[in-house]
């Protein structure tokens, strides 16, 4: 269905300094906001929140996930903007609400820098500013150093990149402490560790629109088999770190066990993916990495957060 | 000034931008609720029992 076919002319050349009527709805700004994305920020920041040591009262607990999650959808929005040549000739991203000519380059921009600064302000002034400051630092990382600079420019893009999704637990375990200890540290690396096998699944998948758009990702760049032996080396590190939560005392056995035999799985998908590399099955062990990667992260996660209420309660293993 | 000087909005960009100022409303009054709300809980019970 074309917008411009339901009443607006858009061929009319417009008088200097008028800008164009806009046709964005409010579900293109909500797609702005990456709310898939926004959901995995939201629940890790929500389990770095609830596992903190320490009270929040869940007024400022709320406002502390809002700013986040809000922090994290100006992050969206100010990617869009910029990657905007980028996601029109890619399959998977030219629906998005810029390149499909519902939303102008200029509204993200000024839609994206307005919840950023909004965000850790309000941060700032009702939680507190350690907290907000690590915020603003997660956003200016996305933005200025993954997007802007790391995506076009080297195929470790997604590996240095992947620190701004992992500092969302990291953001909630300061709202509650003012602080950072080795608990939220753990977190940050399991998050770290986990998105270069789970965004090079992905990109196995994608490569032909990748290449399309000029992205370096590592398939384009070194091979798929290279990819492969990637995914499978930080596989091979994600999964011992996926315990280290126990192993340092942080967590109980119950997350221990959990996390031992999600990362067994995931090692073994991995292994799959490297051993997979010709016909049909190529693709099939490359997307069963991708879909169960994005369940293990989950279930770490919720496993922790159920490990760690048990252990307030006195049920702790 | 008359019409052709500036842009006359179709139906469909006035429902549009319609849409976006409730929204930017029912956002912004969230945004004061919020601000009530953690004053009250930041302030706590002793809000009305000050040394006058």
């Amino acid at each position: 269905m074309s917008l411009v076919s339901e009443g607006a002319d858009l061929t009319k050349p417009l008088r200097a300094g008028l800008a164009e009527p806009s046709l964005a709805g409010v579900e293109d700004y909500v797609a702005l906001l990456k709310p898939r994305v926004m959901s995995l920020v939201v629940f890790t920041a929500l389990v770095g929140l609830l596992v903190a040591p320490g009270h929040v009262h869940p007024v400022i607990g709320f406002t502390a996930l809002l700013c986040i999650a809000i922090g994290a959808g100006a992050s969206g929005a100010l990617n869009m903007w910029y990657d905007a040549d980028i996601d029109a000739v890619m399959t998977r991203t030219s629906r998005r609400p810029i390149p499909a000519g519902r939303v102008r380059p200029d509204e993200a921009l000024a839609f994206g820098s307005t919840l950023a600064v909004g965000s850790v302000l309000v941060f700032g002034v009702l939680v507190n500013w350690f907290a907000a400051a690590l915020l603003a630092f997660t956003i200016a990382f996305y933005v200025f150093i993954y997007t802007m600079w790391l995506k076009r420019s080297t195929p470790q893009n997604i590996v240095i990149g992947g620190a701004a999704g992992a500092f969302p637990p990291m953001v909630g375990w300061a709202a509650v402490t003012g602080d950072v200890s080795l608990a939220p540290v753990l977190m940050f690396l399991i998050i770290f560790l986990w998105t270069p096998p789970h965004f090079w699944a992905l990109s196995l998948l994608r490569a032909d629109d990748y290449a399309r758009a000029g992205v370096p990702m590592l398939p384009v760049v070194a091979g798929p088999d290279e990819t492969r032996k990637q995914i499978l080396l930080y596989t091979l590190v994600l999964a011992p770190t996926g315990i280290a939560p126990t192993l340092f005392g942080f967590a109980g056995l119950l997350y221990g066990a959990i996390a031992l035999v999600c990362g067994a799985v995931m090692l073994l998908l991995a292994w799959r993916v490297y051993r997979d590399r010709t016909g049909p099955a190529a693709p099939a062990s490359a997307r069963k990495l991708f879909a169960f990667s994005l369940l293990y992260v989950f279930v770490l996660f919720a496993a922790l957060l159920v490990d760690n209420g048990l252990a307030r309660l006195g049920f702790g293993l | 000034m008359s019409d052709d000087d500036g842009i006359v909005l179709t139906e469909e960009q006035k429902r549009r931008r319609r849409a976006r100022s409730i929204a930017i409303a029912l956002s912004l009054g969230a945004l004061v609720l919020l601000v009530y709300l953690v004053t009250v809980v930041k302030l706590g019970p002793d809000v009305l029992r000050r040394p006058l």
